[in-house]
């Protein structure tokens, strides 16, 4: 009993974790079909804000909130600059955007090796953060705790977001019918825009979430990126839901089998899992529209 | 100068004339000109090129964007690195790694491997396997564009995942090293050095032929109407996924092979070679050389592996930039490589002669044939 | 069984299917469903060789979806068969091979390959694997005949994407005459057409229906009313009415909701314009 609870934890911290990488990727390629490899190195470019607060402000207590805040901020930034320059040329070549951010993902990785160094750097956790929460006897890691809230909050924000303001229906409108909502006098590159913005803004969210956890280095993002992909394939384009659901879904499964089979065995089966899941569902990723044939 | 030119517009004579070109360079002026150590280094870009003669295939022709070649790469230089070492052990014998890290009993899964022959087959067999069940479960799905991509690289993350973790019997992070014999031939010796760099030279161009023909065939049209439209095919009776999956096992084989040769050539095999990193590595000269043309992925191939040699050891970050840049500048903004600028500067003065008049297009109409009666007026069909 | 004698003209070889004999369509009680909504509710429909059949109906009836559930695109209940062939619940391709072909409202010609080469494709599907991997010397004398059929053939060696918007329906009726289909199942065939290019469409339908079984999904009726043998009105799904376009059109219940209404028509017709516009958009979103 115990060992099944501590491992559904366990799984659903990694989902939580998987989530918060996987939400921003999930919106931005839900709404305009751009594969952004460099979503990772957002991430690490979150993490390294709470590392640079950390340093400017001393008290983890105190820098780690702001670098939620921060985070997001330079995520967005990041993600920004990035739609603008490049990836807003290409909204019809989704599989040479993959590899156009890959590029950029290269460069990003090199900076932060040229800016911070190579070796990992530590960013110490807030004390309201160490130590364990006990719930009937069982310790829970209290940072772990605090990366599924956060996960959770995430979830409920985009949602909202997405389900009761201007903006969101503006997003649901492009990413349904982005001509027609041209017609209706929606600006698509504004909406666009405002979308990349908050997606790679969560990517720089994890990324400070993710300083809680482990070191932060320049490939930290690398880490996390194919885990992600595959949780956006699962759950579908561009549903926060199908995300939630995957990412969890895979979470535990992850944790069982590492349980009886060791990591690196999860990891490929895992994936085999992904792959069958497609064979029976393969609904959520295929539309094919008659008329046209596209 | 006009007989050239109508000869040249044949195909056959261009692959004459390309192919005289080729083995001039790589059999005579290579060898002759080139020190043992660069003729080595030039045979392990040659290895790499055959995984970008396979990815111009299924990428290029076949808008495949494979991202998880590494997989097949690694399958066929972990194959042959476990004959090797097995052969360096002697009939019996335990690779040195597994009397260090692990028990000292040899897997039952390598057995096999002892024996040349069943190593040479499985080199193909197994990748092609593989490629064959993975890629026929996913594309059945019509599973394509980015997921396909996606996958294919979760499968390469999952493929060095694995090797890593299996450090008793792959050699882990370390990978396969130290081999002393290749089938009985000391790859100590220059002279077997040079050998193993003809065995790949030859493979390499055997590899362009195969792909030559596959392009001018049925089959090579048949792919780029599954590229463009997958469910046209469909609706004419064709299995788009057999198709892809055809390409997709070749351009796998062909990685495998390259990875095979590239273990003697160059003497190590580690997960580093084959992860996500550097399978979307082998994208990079694919993409400058340009993906939809027959040698493009070749000599794009070459030309990084050779411009990473020299700039990744000096200049490590500014290696780095570089590749990012050509992804960024190359795919972009030049999605055809190289050869669509070539391209574009050999059809300008074309263009200008031979502007095509635009009333042709539309003027010829259902006419022709239709309301003229046929010799066969009479004939009936059973 | 009975052979009928059959006037051939020069294109006659190119539209003979390989064994000429008296096939039907024949569906019973066709469903398809999407989630909660019907969008075919049991229909049935007979369509024999030799006559050209329109299905119209104004939009959302289900005309699309009857060739799609036809085709194996979308699956449904109830029984279709061709040929004594049945056709629900296999795969695309399979359905292909047995005969039946479609096209589509927006031509899906393969843009990069040259006439020639889309229709030596559509020949093709039944060959060896060996022969697929040998270069084509010289299409098959079936895909000679179609190009001068469809008056092509000036333009064989045109890249298919350059053709002009009504050269690519017709080079996709090419294909379909090119693969032997015996059942053709055309999608506004003439929609964006020239008066001059729809008379041609015409009589080429015309001509085929004589040794293939015909559907035309349309909207122009004044196409509909020059060359359609017999029409088949759907409404919400449903079979409204069945007969010669005479028939049809004095059908009360026919009149209320489609014809004979200038105004509506007209709606209709931009709508279905509009409809086309929407589903052309390159929004590739790459599923």
């Amino acid at each position: 009993m115990e060992v099944i609870a501590a491992q559904l934890f366990a799984g659903a911290s990694i989902g939580s974790v998987l989530l918060l990488a996987a939400l921003g990727l999930s919106l931005t390629f839900g709404q305009m079909g751009v594969i952004n490899m460099a979503h990772g190195e957002f991430m690490m470019a979150g993490a390294y804000t709470a590392f640079v607060l950390r340093g400017l402000i001393g008290d983890p207590n105190i820098s780690l909130p702001l670098a939620l805040v921060v985070g997001f901020g330079v995520g967005g930034l990041l993600g920004l600059i990035l739609h603008r320059s490049l990836l807003s040329r290409m909204h019809n070549r989704p599989l040479d955007t993959l590899l156009v951010t890959w590029g950029v993902a290269l460069v990003l990785q090199q900076l932060a090796r040229d800016i911070f160094g190579a070796p990992n750097v530590d960013v110490p956790a807030p004390t309201w953060l160490a130590g364990p929460i006990t719930v009937f006897g069982i310790g829970f890691p209290k940072a772990r705790v605090f990366i599924i809230v956060l996960a959770v909050a995430a979830v409920v924000g985009i949602s909202l977001v997405l389900t009761r303001t201007a903006l969101g229906r503006r997003i649901r409108a492009v990413s349904q019918n982005r001509d027609l909502a041209e017609v209706s006098g929606i600006s698509s590159p504004r909406t666009d825009d405002l979308t990349f913005f908050i997606g790679s803004g969560i990517a720089g969210l994890a990324g400070v979430a993710l300083t809680l956890l482990g070191s932060v280095g320049p490939t930290l993002g690398q880490n996390y990126i194919v885990d992600a992909f595959l949780v956006v394939v699962v759950g579908g384009l561009g549903r926060v839901k199908g995300a939630v659901i995957a990412a969890f879904g895979l979470g535990v499964l992850q944790a069982f089998v590492e349980l009886s089979l060791g990591a690196s065995l999860a990891k490929v089966l895992v994936l085999l899992a992904v792959v069958a899941f497609l064979q029976i569902r393969p609904q959520g990723l295929v539309t094919i529209r008659t008329r046209s044939l596209a | 100068m006009n007989t050239f030119r109508s000869l040249w517009a044949t195909t056959w004579f261009r692959l004459l004339v390309g192919l005289a070109i080729g083995i001039v360079v790589l059999f005579v002026l290579a060898p002759a000109g080139l020190s043992d150590f660069r003729l080595s280094l030039l045979a392990r870009f040659l290895c790499v090129a055959m995984v970008a003669v396979g990815i111009g295939l299924a990428w290029g022709q076949g808008g495949m964007l494979v991202m998880g070649q590494g997989v097949f790469f690694g399958l066929g230089a972990y194959l042959m690195a476990m004959h090797l070492k097995l052969a360096d052990a002697g009939p019996g014998g335990v690779p040195d790694f597994m009397l260090l890290y692990g028990t000292g009993e040899l897997p039952v899964w390598w057995e096999p491997l002892r024996s040349p022959a069943v190593t040479v087959i499985l080199i193909v067999a197994l990748p092609a396997l593989v490629a064959g069940v993975l890629g026929y479960l996913i594309f059945r799905r019509a599973v394509r564009g980015a997921y396909f991509a996606i996958l294919s690289q979760a499968l390469v993350a999952a493929f060095a995942i694995l090797l890593i973790g299996q450090q008793q019997t792959t050699g882990g992070t370390n990978g396969l090293n130290g081999f002393r014999g290749f089938f009985g031939y000391d790859l100590n010796d220059p002279a077997n050095q040079r050998m193993l760099y003809f065995i790949a030279a030859a493979v390499l161009v055997g590899m362009v032929l195969i792909v030559w023909q596959l392009r001018r065939s049925r089959f090579g049209e048949l792919l780029v109407a599954v590229r463009d439209q997958e469910n046209r095919t469909r609706f004419l009776g064709y299995n788009p996924a057999l198709v892809k999956t055809v390409a997709y096992v070749i351009a796998a084989v062909f990685a495998a092979i390259g990875g095979a040769l590239f273990v003697p050539i160059v003497g190590i095999i580690s997960p580093a070679d084959v992860g996500v990193v550097p399978s979307i590595a082998f994208l990079a000269g694919v993409a400058i050389g340009g993906r939809a043309t027959l040698l493009g992925p070749v000599l794009g191939s070459i030309a990084v592996s050779a411009a990473g040699s020299g700039l990744s050891e000096t200049f490590p970050a500014a290696w780095t930039y570089f590749q990012g840049a050509v992804f960024i500048l190359v795919v972009g903004f030049l999605p055809g490589g190289l050869a669509e600028l070539v391209g574009r500067v050999r059809r300008l003065p074309a263009r200008r002669r031979l502007r095509p008049d635009p009333t042709t297009a539309s003027t010829t109409g259902i006419t022709s044939g239709i309301d003229a009666p046929g010799p066969d007026t009479e004939r009936i069909h059973a | 069984m009975k052979v009928p004698a059959i006037d051939v003209g020069e294109l006659g070889e190119a539209i003979r299917p390989e064994f000429v004999r008296q096939d039907y369509l024949e569906v019973r009680n066709l469903r398809v469903s999407f989630g909660g909504f019907v969008a075919v509710d049991g229909i049935d429909l007979t369509v024999v060789q030799g006559e050209l059949r329109f299905l119209i109906g104004p939009n959302g009836a289900g005309k699309t979806t009857v060739v799609d559930a036809l085709t194996g695109l979308v699956p449904a209940t109830g029984d279709a068969a061709f040929g004594g062939v049945p056709l629900l619940g296999r795969k695309v391709h399979r359905i292909a091979r047995a005969g039946v072909g479609r096209t589509f409202q927006t031509a899906s010609v393969i843009e990069d390959l040259t006439v020639e080469q889309n229709l030596d494709l559509a020949a093709g599907a039944g060959r060896s694997p060996l022969s697929l991997l040998r270069a084509r010397r010289r299409p098959p004398e079936s895909v000679e005949q179609v190009l001068e059929g469809i008056g092509l053939a000036d333009l064989r060696h045109r890249r298919a994407g350059i053709l002009a918007h009504g050269q690519k329906q017709w080079l996709e009726i090419g294909m379909l005459l090119a693969q032997n289909s015996r059942l053709l199942l055309l999608d506004e065939p003439v929609a964006g057409m020239n008066a001059e290019e729809r008379a041609q469409t015409g009589e080429l339908l015309r001509r085929i229906a004589e040794l293939r079984t015909v559907i035309v999904v349309e909207h122009d009726m004044e196409f509909l009313r020059a060359y359609a043998d017999s029409v088949t009105v759907m409404h919400r799904g449903r079979i409204l009415a069945e007969g010669s376009v005479a028939e049809v059109q004095a059908d009360p219940e026919v009149i209320e909701v489609y014809l004979g209404h200038p105004a509506e028509e007209e709606a209709a017709l931009i709508a279905a314009e509009q409809a086309a516009a929407y589903e052309q958009n390159p929004e590739e979103n790459n599923a």
